[in-house]
């Protein structure tokens, strides 16, 4: 092992090419499925995503027309293998039909979110005065009202729309977002690198976009995880009130609360969308947790442990 | 279980540690290697090394401890009659305090920010039951440790909290809680790093007291070699996880006789004359990457194909002397240190004159710089001197425009410039450039060396992509990194390479100033020589002016032709170089020469 001889000068870590701001996001990823729990997370989440996107390709009946009496269990006459819902209709072919929707909207939301909620942020660590005094005390106004009622009071104005789901959705959890970003932002603001752009009057804009985004893609992607689960369990709990995907088209939202009254005879109308919207929420927080774990140093390797060991000198 | 200590006279007790190795836990590389070494009762010995030598996990292996990661694979440390690595569960923690104990670098992290000091202190007593004396209480022996440590008994200063007392108070009562049960060894870890030079040798002179009254052994570990020759008896030299040098204080410090050990002194500044420093170029090989031969083959200037076929064992030279080397320097081989011309050299010609009056600048409603006047003529070097809270990195920080609460007046090239760098012009920015103190924090990690060095260039001047990579493969020839440099990234860099990156990003701009904060602060010795060598080298060649901000007098020799001393963000004291030096006027500057640690005093070995 204590063979190599010449080339001392170059220590081997992390190949650059990992360290670069273009390789960060699969760097970030890619210390994350590493680790047994970004594999569960990634797991879980693949296949709920799976069943939701190739449901509607995979041949079944249809999700709106009666199939069986309401409430037939599985291996009754006629009956699908999840049984029959709340209108007799094939609960198997609603699962598989009413998942994608609530994903697309979930994943649009929690983008709105983390667009908003990282510009606020951002903008308020660095430019301090002023423009921080404003952002973060908007954001304590809007946390300050609970998520839920934020959404329902825009989608009863003016009425559930697709795009305004979305949109309620996506500004309630920016808040939230905005200051994880900020607390993550102002630290980096004050690294010495940052400092020294600014010094050479580079605008804040520059500065912002090539060196304080990249350095947040950890938090982001954490962020954007966690949003991610929220999304989905906002979006689906607004269908079972009835402000999302309208019936009779299939929503697992939807048919949670359709079918709660069958909860004694075919269970399955209500487990097998709430089974689904579980693992989903639980596979994006695994995976964002991963993230975080794998990239804050818990899981440290070897390599680190050179580091450490080697230690940095007289760094007081 | 050993024996309770009870009386001073017998606390000491001779420590042996034979054959010791550290490796890591899962791919068993060795981090420390064949180390053995003994110290007689009583004796402070010296390990010295630079940053990852392993010098901090072989004072920790002394006491039965690692890192996580790491695993003491083979060897063993006795201290008297007991074996340290041989006890485990309770008896490990009875002898932790009681039989050994431990000093560490930073003196915060060392106490709680949430107990009283008494309360720590008492704890650090009472946590054994049979440490004290007859009729002695916890009490009394809290208040005779405060004393030996030379801080306040007073009730109100055990009622402190540690952020209510000075780093080195903080400092000294980790070395009395270190002391409180008359342990057999004591490792003291860097204890002075980043401390003042004051409070250093204030701090120093603790220690060697309380090792002399107890009898106590004690284990230095340092990278600061005049601190060491100020307290060590004996001193062993370690390179690359293996100590390749051991002679008494004395004799290593006036006569070395490892290459290496020779190299670490001539690039150690002194403050008594203006020397060249001479750095070592390259860097240790890190762990799992040791060679077959001598690890400091690659680095040596007197290296012959034998060095680099077997690795060399450490052999006795002299009777008080180890040397792991094939070809040792002679005994009377005296490398005598190049004064340096670095004050007949201030050129007339360059720009960027920098006249400062009356700079006064605020934290909030406090005012930290009263008045400061001072004026660089072009090409000098001046220096800033001062301890930590003088004022000195803010008075940097006002120059470059990072802090804009202060008023006055201030020019380069006679043009007014504004406090903050905001409202300052291009041209302006431009001719002042800064250079961090700290290399680990002040390049962008997710940008490779020569995105990093070309950043000010894409700002200030509109060149193609071909004019500016060649640009900046000029410049990185400049600093002596070399065009390989340009495509790694910074976390792939050691920490001197990355300081020299530093400067080339400020050099490419083709500043007329160059304001240095701390900029060696954070490097070992053989690296901060190179570094200040470099600068000076850069002046010469290009007229550049520079500020050199640092705490460090002895650097200033090397470098400086003219020097301000800073106290409590007022001028105490200017003037040429020498002349402070040699018969400084303000007892504050008086008392910074004095208190500076000397190879000179390296004591005989007794």
């Amino acid at each position: 092992m204590a063979t190599v001889s010449a080339d001392s000068s170059l220590p081997d870590v992390a190949p650059a090419e990992d360290l670069r701001g273009q390789g960060a996001v699969r760097r970030v990823l890619g210390g994350a499925i590493r680790t047994r729990r970004g594999q569960i997370g990634a797991g879980l989440t693949l296949l709920v995503l799976a069943i939701a996107f190739l449901g509607p390709v995979i041949p079944h009946g249809s999700a709106t027309k009666f199939d069986a009496p309401p409430f037939s269990k599985p291996g009754n006459l006629g009956a699908g293998l999840l049984g029959t819902d709340a209108l007799g209709r094939d609960v198997l072919s609603r699962v598989l039909d009413g998942g994608w929707i609530l994903i697309v909207l979930a994943v649009l939301a929690t983008l709105l979110t983390i667009v908003i909620g990282a510009l606020l942020g951002i903008n308020a660590a660095y430019r301090r005065g002023f423009v921080e005094g404003l952002t973060m005390r908007g954001v304590d106004v809007v946390l300050a009202m609970p998520q839920l009622v934020f959404v329902l009071l825009m989608l009863s104005v003016i009425g559930p729309k697709r795009w305004l789901l979305v949109l309620a959705v996506g500004l309630s959890q920016a808040p939230q977002t905005a200051r994880v970003i900020y607390a993550a932002a102002q630290d980096v603001c004050e690294r010495d690198y940052v400092k020294a752009v600014a010094v050479w009057g580079v605008p804040p804009r520059t500065v912002l976009r090539r060196h304080v985004l990249p350095s947040l893609i950890t938090p982001l992607m954490v962020e954007a995880g966690l949003r991610l689960a929220f999304s989905i369990i906002l979006i689906a709990g607004l269908s079972f009130l009835g402000l999302g995907t309208r019936p009779p088209n299939p929503d697992w939202g939807v048919m949670i609360n359709e079918n709660r009254l069958g909860l004694g005879t075919n269970y399955w109308g209500v487990l097998a969308p709430a089974i689904l919207l579980a693992l989903l929420s639980v596979g994006t927080n695994m995976f964002a947790d991963a993230i975080a774990r794998a990239n804050l140093g818990e899981n440290r390797s070897e390599q680190a442990v050179i580091a450490s060991a080697g230690g940095t000198g007289s760094e007081a | 279980m050993p024996r309770a200590a009870s009386t001073e006279a017998t606390a000491g007790a001779a420590l042996e540690v034979s054959d010791l190795s550290v490796v890591m836990e899962r791919s068993r590389i060795p981090v420390v290697a064949d180390v053995s070494f003994a110290v007689p009762a009583g004796h402070v010995m010296g390990l010295v090394g630079e940053s990852g030598s392993g010098k901090s996990t072989v004072g920790l292996a002394l006491l039965g401890y690692v890192r996580r990661g790491l695993e003491i694979a083979t060897g063993r440390v006795s201290l008297g009659d007991c074996e340290v690595l041989e006890l485990e569960g309770s008896a490990q923690r009875q002898a932790r305090g009681r039989l050994v104990s431990y000093v560490p670098q930073d003196p915060a992290s060392g106490l709680n920010p949430a107990m009283r000091l008494g309360t720590q202190l008492h704890e650090a007593i009472a946590i054994h039951d049979d440490v004290l004396d007859d009729g002695e209480t916890v009490q009394d022996r809290a208040t005779r440790l405060l004393e030996e440590v030379d801080l306040p008994t007073t009730k109100a200063f055990r009622r402190s909290y540690p952020h209510q007392t000075s780093g080195g108070q903080q400092q000294r009562i980790g070395i009395a809680m270190a002391f409180s049960c008359r342990p057999r060894l004591v490792v003291l870890d860097e204890p002075t790093t980043g401390l003042d030079v004051t409070t250093q040798r204030h701090v120093l002179d603790t220690v060697r007291e309380l090792t002399r009254s107890h009898h106590t052994t004690a284990v230095y570990v340092s990278h600061d070699l005049p601190v060491v020759a100020g307290i060590a008896d004996e001193t062993a030299v370690m390179y690359a996880g293996k100590i390749i040098e051991w002679a008494t204080a004395s004799a290593l410090f006036s006569q070395p006789r490892h290459p290496y050990t020779r190299g670490l002194l001539n690039a150690a500044p002194t403050p008594d004359r203006a020397t060249v420093l001479v750095g070592i170029e390259g860097q240790p090989p890190r762990p799992g990457q040791w060679p077959k031969g001598c690890s400091f083959a690659a680095r040596c200037p007197r290296a012959q194909d034998d060095c680099r076929e077997a690795e060399p064992a450490l052999a006795r030279l002299e009777s008080e002397r180890l040397v792991r080397c094939i070809h040792p320097l002679g005994s009377g081989e005296e490398a005598a240190a190049t004064p340096t011309d670095a004050v007949a050299h201030a050129k007339v010609e360059g720009r960027g004159n920098l006249e400062v009056e009356g700079l006064t600048a605020h934290y909030g409603a406090k005012e930290v710089l009263h008045d400061v006047d001072l004026a660089i003529k072009p090409g000098a070097c001046l220096a800033v001197v001062g301890e930590s809270g003088s004022g000195k990195t803010t008075l940097a920080r006002c120059l470059v425009g990072l802090h804009a609460n202060w008023s006055g007046d201030a020019r380069v090239d006679g043009q007014p410039i504004a406090p903050p760098a905001s409202k300052r012009s291009d041209e302006q920015r431009r001719l002042v450039q800064y250079v961090f103190q700290n290399p680990h924090a002040s390049l962008n990690p997710r940008m490779s060396v020569a995105e990093n060095v070309e950043e000010p260039l894409r700002h200030f001047e509109r060149l193609g992509w071909r004019e500016r990579r060649a640009k900046v493969l000029d410049t990185l020839e400049v600093v002596a990194l070399g065009r390989d440099f340009a495509d790694r990234m910074p976390g792939q860099l050691s920490g001197g390479e990355r300081q020299r990156v530093a400067v080339a990003r400020a050099l490419i701009v083709e500043p007329e100033l160059v304001i240095c904060d701390e900029i060696t602060s954070a490097l070992d010795v053989s690296v901060q020589a190179l570094l200040v060598e470099q600068v000076r080298r850069l002046q010469h060649e290009r007229g550049l002016t520079a500020l050199f901000i640092t705490h460090n007098l002895s650097v200033v020799r090397s470098i400086a032709q003219e020097v301000i001393v800073l106290e409590q963000g007022a001028v105490v004291e200017r003037g040429a170089t020498d002349t402070i030096m040699e018969r400084p006027e303000h007892p504050y500057t008086k008392q910074l020469i004095n208190d500076l640690p000397r190879f000179a005093e390296a004591a005989p070995a007794g």
